[in-house]
């Protein structure tokens, strides 16, 4: 049978009403416990595998497809509307979502998250259909070198992404590094600035402090400024549902984003959030309204969103072609596929065709049910918006301290999170940004380790960095992206820059 | 807590258990890894097998499980509900993290799975056993970059001892540590890495598929179905497994110690157990008792010293 007949009929199987059924039960427990913050897609898939061992092969495989996009949709939902994003992958979502939901467009916010995870994982799963092998194949020749390359030129398009003045960004982004030297070193196994506590010793979680900086810094800051505080939080104003340039502003990102996420999630070191990194500077370059962004611009939530769903299917290509679980979600999944029986790996295509392609069925079937659940309760979600502000703030620390404590159940990691909740504070009356303290805490690590393992392999010949095409192209992108913008400036020909902008479209 | 609420309750809704509680299992690492898949693998057959009638599974991750078992030994002390999951990685970690918690403070139980390492290269590579192999690394040992699991580990001591039974400086070992089997398989099948070292079953679909060439498995003796070289009959006296066990609280009376044997035993003897071995391809290493013990205190041992010639533990 060939590549198509076997998506045909494994999606007639997974339409099935029964099958139908599992795959709604599967998005609405995966969202709804993705939605409580600090508990990631990985968690919440690893909780509730077990709700699917009750069924036949194809009904469980279709309700983990439906547990697995609804967790990794059910956490933007928090991050726009509370700020607390539940998970790496969709910080960069409560940068503009929740500006916007506080400007009253929450609902768009929502809906072009949902709309762009909807077209995201659909292209995305079927070019898991269709290209995982080549797609494989690209990804293996990513090494070491590469990936640094990668990381310098996330580091840099990133960077210059956040905030008006470079310095305070750059400030921002050095403490994100120097936070992301505590803890165990990957490569020796040695302790770094942990000062003998063991909490300390796997580093600080990204997921506790974006919490902090994001939801702990923000409730600190509009409490101090108690009665005063312009109530700006509206709950809707317009339209609950995208107007036509939202649309029209929404779907080039989407469709950019699903190309940035795809590849990356593919990576066995990629990781969702570079993907949602890549995919926000590549917005804030090509948009027509910069002043927006930082304010709420709806770009801002397409692309990423759309790179985060687009990574979640990237990262069944390396599971699904050769067994590689690249993430813990996937590392989970693996454990699930084995209570069938079923080993992934090179020969998986070939000695269970149906398998794979009714669990690619469900993954199609599953996406289409996450939208057909998540449109219509957009209406609702926004809803929270209209609690009041003193029981609004109370309940997103209340989320936050519990989503924390539930990730992570100790003393030391409240204390964590109060602390950089305060520093979050601080940072906000001196208007420094925040995203760039998560980025480097993100992408230190990911750089440092690969910078020694390239060298490391070369025993030290500094050359090697260059010396694989990939990375030097990469490399020469990242030098273009410092340069130029500089040398425009230079110039006193900044506008050229916007008009290449303008020019894109 | 939450993890706990949740679990329980889905757990509840799932089995409609009749009594209360009967154990709870801590994996000292994040969800997906060996000691959750041994914890959630033992849950299932503690079940299945009525051993008990409701068991819980709790995460603490961090740093080679030395988070968890700093908290099962400080907080559970006396409670013969409790069960940490734990293995050879965690005596690597003890030690490299100084922990001032190690496996004297709980009680270990049984040893209940294993896996054995095996090395490969990529097929391409111009090395076809491990006496290229072994050639290669006394010429240059830096040029033989090693990729597999986090520093300290299985796979990092398991280079440390080929190195040394080849007669090279183990300091010299050029290991190169990926955040885990998936990584470092990419790495390998990219030719990144001359090596790969790392459990049988992280490589098996590869091997099997021919895009890796099996040089040589740790184990004592050939295993049935694996077709490659003891590392011993290569030459290097080199003998480790990766194993998973099960230790109990500590201050515990002997009565609640046999009771908790017992039923490991049970498990470790009961078809759905046995099953579940084969499905996930993990060898059945069950030991207990005092046997356990002294194989315990001799891989302690032979870590810290094998540890200390690589120079991570000073």
């Amino acid at each position: 049978m060939s590549t198509f007949e076997f998506l045909l009929q494994g999606l007639a199987s997974a339409m099935l009403p029964m099958n139908l059924i599992y795959a709604l039960i599967g998005v609405t427990l995966g969202t709804m416990v993705g939605v409580l913050p600090g508990i990631g897609p990985a968690t919440t898939v690893a909780l509730l595998l077990p709700v699917t061992y009750q069924l036949d092969a194809t009904g469980s495989l279709i309700m983990f497809a439906g547990i697995y996009y609804g967790g990794m949709y059910g956490g933007s939902t928090t991050s726009i509307l509370l700020n607390t994003p539940g998970e790496s992958s969709s910080i960069v979502t409560a940068l503009e979502g929740n500006k916007m939901a506080r400007a009253g467009r929450g609902g768009p916010a929502l809906a072009t998250a949902a709309i762009g995870s909807f077209v995201a994982g659909l292209i995305a799963t079927l070019a898991l259909a269709f290209v995982a092998p080549y797609i494989v194949k690209l990804a293996l020749v990513f090494g070491p070198r590469e990936y640094f390359a990668l990381m310098v030129l996330a580091f840099i398009t990133v960077s210059s992404a956040f905030g008006n003045s470079a310095l305070r960004g750059l400030t921002s982004l050095f403490i994100g590094l120097s936070l992301s030297l505590v803890g165990i070193d990957q490569l020796t196994g040695q302790n770094r600035l942990s000062f003998g506590v063991p909490d300390l010793l796997d580093g600080i979680e990204v997921t506790t402090m974006a919490v902090a900086m994001f939801a702990i810094g923000e409730t600190l800051f509009i409490a101090a400024q108690g009665e005063q505080a312009p109530d700006k939080v509206e709950a809707i104003r317009g339209s609950v549902w995208m107007t036509a340039s939202d649309w029209a502003r929404s779907w080039k990102a989407w469709l950019r984003g699903t190309v940035i996420g795809f590849p990356i999630g593919a990576m066995p070191a990629g990781g969702a959030e570079i993907g949602t990194f890549l995919s926000y500077a590549t917005e804030k370059r090509l948009t027509k309204h910069p002043e927006e962004f930082g304010n709420g611009a709806i770009e801002g939530v397409a692309g990423p969103e759309a790179a985060n769903n687009a990574s979640a299917a990237g990262t069944l290509v390396p599971l699904l072609t050769l067994g590689l679980p690249t993430s813990a979600t996937a590392a989970i999944m693996l454990a699930g596929f084995q209570q069938y029986g079923l080993q992934p790996g090179p020969l998986l295509f070939a000695t269970n065709p149906q398998l794979v392609w009714g669990l690619i069925a469900s993954l199609l079937i599953a996406n289409l049910m996450l939208l057909v659940l998540n449109l219509p309760l957009v209406g609702l979600w926004v809803k929270l918006l209209t609690i009041p502000k003193p029981w609004l703030y109370a309940g997103i620390l209340v989320f936050a301290t519990l989503g924390t404590i539930g990730a992570n159940p100790s003393v030391f990691e409240l204390g964590m999170l109060l602390v950089f909740g305060l520093v979050a504070y601080v940072m906000r009356v001196f208007d420094y940004p925040i995203a760039p303290v998560i980025v480097g805490l993100i992408l230190g690590p990911l750089a440092e380790q690969q910078l020694r393992r390239a060298l490391a392999i070369s025993q030290g010949d500094v050359t090697t960095l260059v010396q694989s095409p990939i990375a030097a192209v990469l490399l020469a992108l990242a030098a273009i992206a410092l340069i130029l913008p500089l040398i425009l400036r230079f110039r006193g020909r900044g506008n050229v820059l916007s008009q290449m902008a303008a020019s894109e479209d | 807590m939450k993890h706990f609420f949740l679990a329980s309750i889905l757990a509840g809704a799932i089995a409609l258990p009749a009594a209360a509680a009967d154990y709870s299992i801590m994996a000292p690492a994040a969800p997906g890894g060996g000691w959750d898949q041994t914890a959630r693998t033992m849950q299932t057959a503690l079940q299945t097998e009525k051993i008990s009638n409701k068991v819980q599974v709790m995460n603490v991750p961090g740093a080679g499980g030395t988070i968890g078992i700093a908290q099962f030994a400080s907080q559970q002390k006396g409670n013969p509900n409790q069960l940490l999951v734990g293995g050879y990685v965690m005596v690597g970690a003890i030690l490299t993290n100084k922990s001032p918690v190690t496996l004297k403070d709980v009680t270990p139980i049984a040893r209940l799975t294993g896996e054995y390492e095996v090395i490969v290269v990529p097929a391409s590579s111009d090395i076809k056993s491990v006496a290229d192999l072994t050639a290669k690394l006394k010429a240059n040992p830096g040029s033989v970059s090693w990729g597999g699991g986090s520093a300290g580990g299985t796979d990092h001591i398991t280079a440390g001892l080929i190195a040394k039974a080849a007669g090279v400086d183990p300091t010299k070992v050029n290991y190169i540590a990926f955040s885990g089997g998936g990584e470092a398989l990419a790495a390998i099948l990219g030719g990144q890495v001359t090596a790969g070292i790392s459990s049988y079953g992280e490589f098996e679909g590869q091997i099997k598929a021919g895009a890796l060439r099996l040089l040589a498995i740790s184990s004592d003796k050939k295993i049935e179905g694996i077709n490659a070289p003891t590392l011993k009959e290569s030459g290097l006296d080199v003998v480790i497994q990766n194993w998973r066990m099960v230790a109990a609280a500590p201050g515990l009376s002997d009565d609640q110690k046999k009771a908790i044997a017992a039923d490991i035993e049970k498990l470790a003897k009961s078809k759905t157990w046995q099953d579940s071995l084969k499905t996930k391809g993990w060898i059945d290493t069950y030991l207990s008792g005092p046997a356990f013990e002294a194989q315990l205190a001799k891989d302690i041992a032979a870590t810290e010293s094998i540890l200390k010639d690589i120079g991570l533990v000073k």
